[in-house]
């Protein structure tokens, strides 16, 4: 109030700011807030599954105000089931963990790792983050549109999205339009930066893994959401001006003939453009958390990171891959086994470099000393987590396991194996760990423990058992919780796989454990604001002691980032390699850990004469 | 405040040894890659589509291939004038710059120009769909439409009197009108080669342009008689459908072009005299953009319009 140019001032360094670090922190923080959205959503649906036909205790009231006629007696219906079910699916992929692992992460990240000044267009990348942040609220504003949000989840398959009598599917259209556009500047600039802008020195080999897996994510986005986005203009087109994309000849809807819609359309045109994205999409919810994961590693184990070369050849041919494995979403529509052959070859070799990943961080373990801090317990978990993720996944690659498996619970089990305990596990791993560079100090380790094993066994509760039920034959998007299928249901009685009082009595198990894992973000929530007003301060710009760029910098890194040009000398993780060489210099300073400097960072010079002259 | 920052940021305007570019061409290259994506995912829906249609579904010649050919050739001369304007700005000539560019932007709102008036010839064209079919022998403006006066018309297809583009029989019939009044054009798709050359045939035949004047007399028709009536609008089929969202893509695409070289040109000419080389750089990677907006051209006017 007092001065119009203070308040300009906040504006331009905050709103409107072109540094790549407060734009990756607006990302984090707006997608985190999202990610609570989708939590929120989550565990109306989860009671609601458990307690079919109850009204919603304590929020009943105030859903059925928000809400209208779908929340009639504070109940949720199950067209409101539906709304809940499509909004956090879309919520959580779309607004949440890719903005987190590539808008946050990649823009906080990437131009201090490689040693650069900033994004190489930093206007360009304040505009990503505003489009990316109205795109949202569009999104968010779809509950209130006429008839609710979409409920056709979060793959918006027609021909039922463009019957649908809500004006909400607009809303998602153009609220996903929007933020594929931001993705696809996002991805221009990241990119470009990464190409023109490595600081002298830093050669291809010397990236560090997490670049690399930023550099692979945003060919992702750039080359497969376009067709997404394509397919939304379609379905827009089918909505507002009647067209029929996707409505096929002599459709009948609850017994009656579509009027007025010239046919000719088809909807798997829709699945072939949604997966084409949808694929690709699920790689880039997973390999910057591969990336972060690594940075973790290599910290943590005081070693170089086993099979560098291969991890790089990995992640590189899983972006290739990705774009063609598209259609093992679309076994069972029928397209015919030689196209159902293809897909699912594509799909099994896939698997390999994935898993080459995978054991090559194994590996690395091998001989290190390992230090378990709190973002190396998030990081070593992600190994069994995505492992069990990606091990469910192999059953379904098959046209013929498929058959059983698809639209079962067991697919819900599967992916959030792979983006739960493992995405955003490691997300937790990477905000613990770059916490004190951001923000000049620790994160309190005691919460950290108690976030990290509370959310574990919950994770673990919740998930588990879906396999389990999708395995006895439980299927997916139902709002009763498949109780109509269930033995309790009296015209079931002696049909064989009707679902027994023990996969029902899960549902009970999940809710709950949905409450505790939601009490569980208790204290890193705290954990987080607390700390950055008064945790722990640093004791230096490197409390890690960790090799790469970022920690090389002033704390918190200012506009520019490096105080002193950069240029790059070593790999990426150069740790305990010439400890004997370094034996006889004087120990830099950076904590208790250890007292020996047992790395090198990538801006040291080799040659001896160098050594610990900077000036 | 962030001007500091900014100017730290290396390569916006020299060339990186290494890889041979400053950051905005790589920008717009990696901008162009995501747009064949794009126009990509709808060209695909568009062989998706054609491949399934049902046979005879699919029009042809509705399309106005003398202006289609027209617009490309006025495209094409934009994107030359592009590549001259950005020589002579490399040559430090901006008068001659800017001649060239006037020319582009003349041509680039003549084609939105041009291609307003085939959307306008399209939307005040309707397909009106009988629930049993008339026989041509009915009514003389059916004579162009079928071989022989007793071969069966499914539909008809013509301008409409007074009636908007976006009419459909519900909402004819909402507002109260029992028949509407059609004048059948000559050329209809539904016709088969052979019943084409028929058709053709029997027009010579006919006495000194009879037809043709018959032509222009309308056709009434109840609405009680009519299965379902569109403009040829993306509603029409989808055939039109592709049609329509391809070319407003692509004028989108045009008018955003227009927009950042008329920018450019008047108030972005500032940074000429400052940063001539930066200024010129814009240039190229402006021109990139248009020439790729061409390029989607060249493939969109054989697919819609010849094929
Ligand atoms: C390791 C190799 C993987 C294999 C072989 C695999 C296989 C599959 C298959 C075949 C399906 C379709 C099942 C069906 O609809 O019947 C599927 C669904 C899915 N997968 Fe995976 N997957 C793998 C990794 C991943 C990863 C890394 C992620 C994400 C982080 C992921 C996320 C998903 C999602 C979100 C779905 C369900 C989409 C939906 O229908 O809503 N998968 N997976
Ligand atoms: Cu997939």
């Amino acid at each position: 109030m007092s001065s119009e140019t203070h308040e300009l001032g906040f504006l331009r360094k905050y709103v409107f700011s072109l540094d790549h670090k407060v734009i990756g922190i607006q990302y984090g923080i707006t997608s985190l807030s999202f990610v609570f959205v989708g939590l929120v959503l989550m565990m109306l649906m989860r009671w609601q599954i458990a307690n079919p036909g109850e009204a919603v205790p304590i929020v009943g009231g105030l859903l059925e105000g928000v809400m209208g006629v779908p929340a009639a007696e504070g109940k949720i219906s199950p067209d409101l089931y539906n709304m809940f079910g499509a909004m956090h699916g879309t919520i959580m992929i779309f607004l949440g963990i890719v903005p987190l692992v590539f808008g946050a992460f990649g823009n906080y990240l990437v131009p201090l790792q490689i040693g650069a000044p900033d994004m190489a267009f930093p206007k360009l990348n304040m505009f990503s983050y505003h489009l990316y942040l109205w795109g949202g609220l569009v999104m968010l504003a779809s509950f209130l549109a006429p008839g609710g949000p979409a409920q056709a989840g979060w793959t918006s398959y027609p021909p039922l999205t463009t019957i649908i009598p809500t004006d909400g599917q607009t809303y998602w259209i153009i609220a996903m339009v929007i933020i594929i556009t931001s993705s696809l500047l996002g991805s221009i600039n990241v990119i470009t930066t990464v190409i023109q802008l490595r600081a002298p020195g830093m050669t291809w080999g010397r990236l560090p893994f997490f670049v690399w897996t930023e550099f692979v994510t945003a060919f992702l986005l750039l080359l497969s959401f376009p067709p997404l986005e394509s397919g939304a203009i379609l379905q827009f087109v089918d909505r507002i001006f009647g067209a029929s994309f996707f409505m096929p000849h002599d459709l009948i809807v609850s017994g009656t003939p579509m009027a007025d819609v010239s046919g000719g359309g088809s909807p798997l045109l829709w699945q072939h453009l949604f997966w084409f994205l949808g694929h690709p999409e699920v790689y880039v919810l997973v390999l910057a958390p591969m990336g972060i994961v690594t940075e973790i590693f290599a910290n943590n184990i005081r070693k170089p990171i086993w099979g560098y070369p291969a991890m790089v050849g990995s992640i590189l041919t899983i972006g290739f891959l990705s774009m063609v494995v598209w259609a093992h979403h679309m076994f069972m529509t029928g397209m015919g086994s030689n196209i159902s052959m293809f897909f699912q070859t594509t799909t099994t070799v896939i698997s390999i470099p994935s898993v080459i990943v995978m054991t090559c961080l194994l590996l690395s373990l091998w001989g290190g000393s390992i230090r378990f801090t709190v973002p190396m317990l998030f990081a070593i978990t992600f190994l069994p987590m995505f492992g069990i993720g990606g091990l469910t996944g192999i059953p379904m690659a098959f046209n013929s396991t498929d058959t059983v498996l698809h639209d079962s619970y067991y697919i819900i089990g599967h992916f959030h194996y792979l983006v739960a305990p493992g995405t955003l596990f490691a997300v937790f791993g990477g905000i613990y760990y770059w916490f004190p560079k951001a923000t000049g100090r620790h994160m309190s380790v005691k919460l950290g423990h108690a976030h990290f094993w509370g959310s574990l066994v919950c994770m673990n509760l919740i998930f588990f058992p879906m396999l389990v039920q999708g395995l006895a034959g439980m299927g997916r998007r139902m709002s009763d919780g498949g109780a109509n299928y269930s033995l309790a249901n009296p015209s079931n009685e002696g049909v064989v796989g009707a679902l027994s009082s023990t996969i029902m009595g899960l549902n009970v198990l999940i809710a709950w454990s949905v409450v505790a894992l939601a009490l569980f973000q208790l204290p890193f929530i705290f954990n987080f604001f607390y700390s950055i007003v008064a945790g722990e301060k640093v004791e230096n710009d490197n409390p890690w002691g960790a090799t790469t760029l970022e920690w090389q910098t002033p704390t918190p890194p200012p506009h520019g980032n490096f105080a002193e040009p950069v240029v790059v000398y070593r790999k990426a993780y150069d740790y305990s390699l010439h400890f004997k060489a370094l034996h006889a210099q004087e120990a830099p300073e950076w904590g208790s850990v250890a007292h020996l400097p047992d790395f090198e960072p990538q801006n040291l010079p080799v040659s001896a004469e160098t050594v610990g002259a900077p000036e | 405040m962030s001007h500091s920052q900014h100017e730290a940021i290396p390569y916006t305007t020299e060339v990186r040894e290494d890889t041979g570019l400053y950051n905005g061409k790589l920008g717009m290259w990696l901008f162009l890659a995501s747009e064949v994506m794009l126009f990509g995912g709808l060209f695909s829906a568009y062989v998706f589509l054609r491949l399934g249609a049902r046979p005879g579904e699919w029009p042809h010649g509705l399309l106005n291939i003398p202006i289609g050919t027209f617009n490309t050739l006025v495209l094409i001369t934009s994107s030359l004038t592009v590549a001259m304007s950005w020589t002579a700005l490399k040559l430090g000539d901006f008068q001659t710059y800017r001649k060239y560019q006037l020319v582009t932007l003349a041509c680039a709102v003549g084609f939105l120009a041009i291609k307003s008036f085939e959307y306008y010839d399209k939307f005040t064209h309707y397909e009106v769909w009988l629930k049993a079919p008339l026989a041509a022998g009915e009514h003389p403006g059916l004579a162009g439409h079928a071989a022989a006066p007793d071969a069966e018309v499914p539909s008809v297809i013509g301008h409409v009197e007074g009636v908007g583009p976006f009419e459909t029989l519900a909402s004819l019939e909402e507002a109260g009108a029992t028949s509407i009044t059609i004048h059948p054009d000559k050329y209809h798709y539904r016709l088969t080669a052979w019943q084409q050359a028929e058709r053709t045939m029997k027009e010579a035949s006919m006495e000194g342009g009879s037809a043709g004047a018959e032509a222009h007399e309308g056709l009434t028709i109840e609405l009680s008689k009519i299965a379902r009536l569109s403009a040829l609008v993306p509603r029409h089929s989808t055939f039109f459908a592709c049609y329509f969202t391809l070319t407003a893509l692509h004028a989108l695409h045009v008018a955003g072009g227009i927009v950042a070289f008329a920018w450019l040109l008047w108030p972005g000419a500032r940074m000429w005299r400052e940063e001539p080389e930066r200024y010129t750089n814009r240039i190229e990677v402006t021109g990139l953009f248009w020439h790729f907006v061409d390029l989607v051209w060249i493939f969109l006017f054989p697919t819609l319009y010849l094929l």
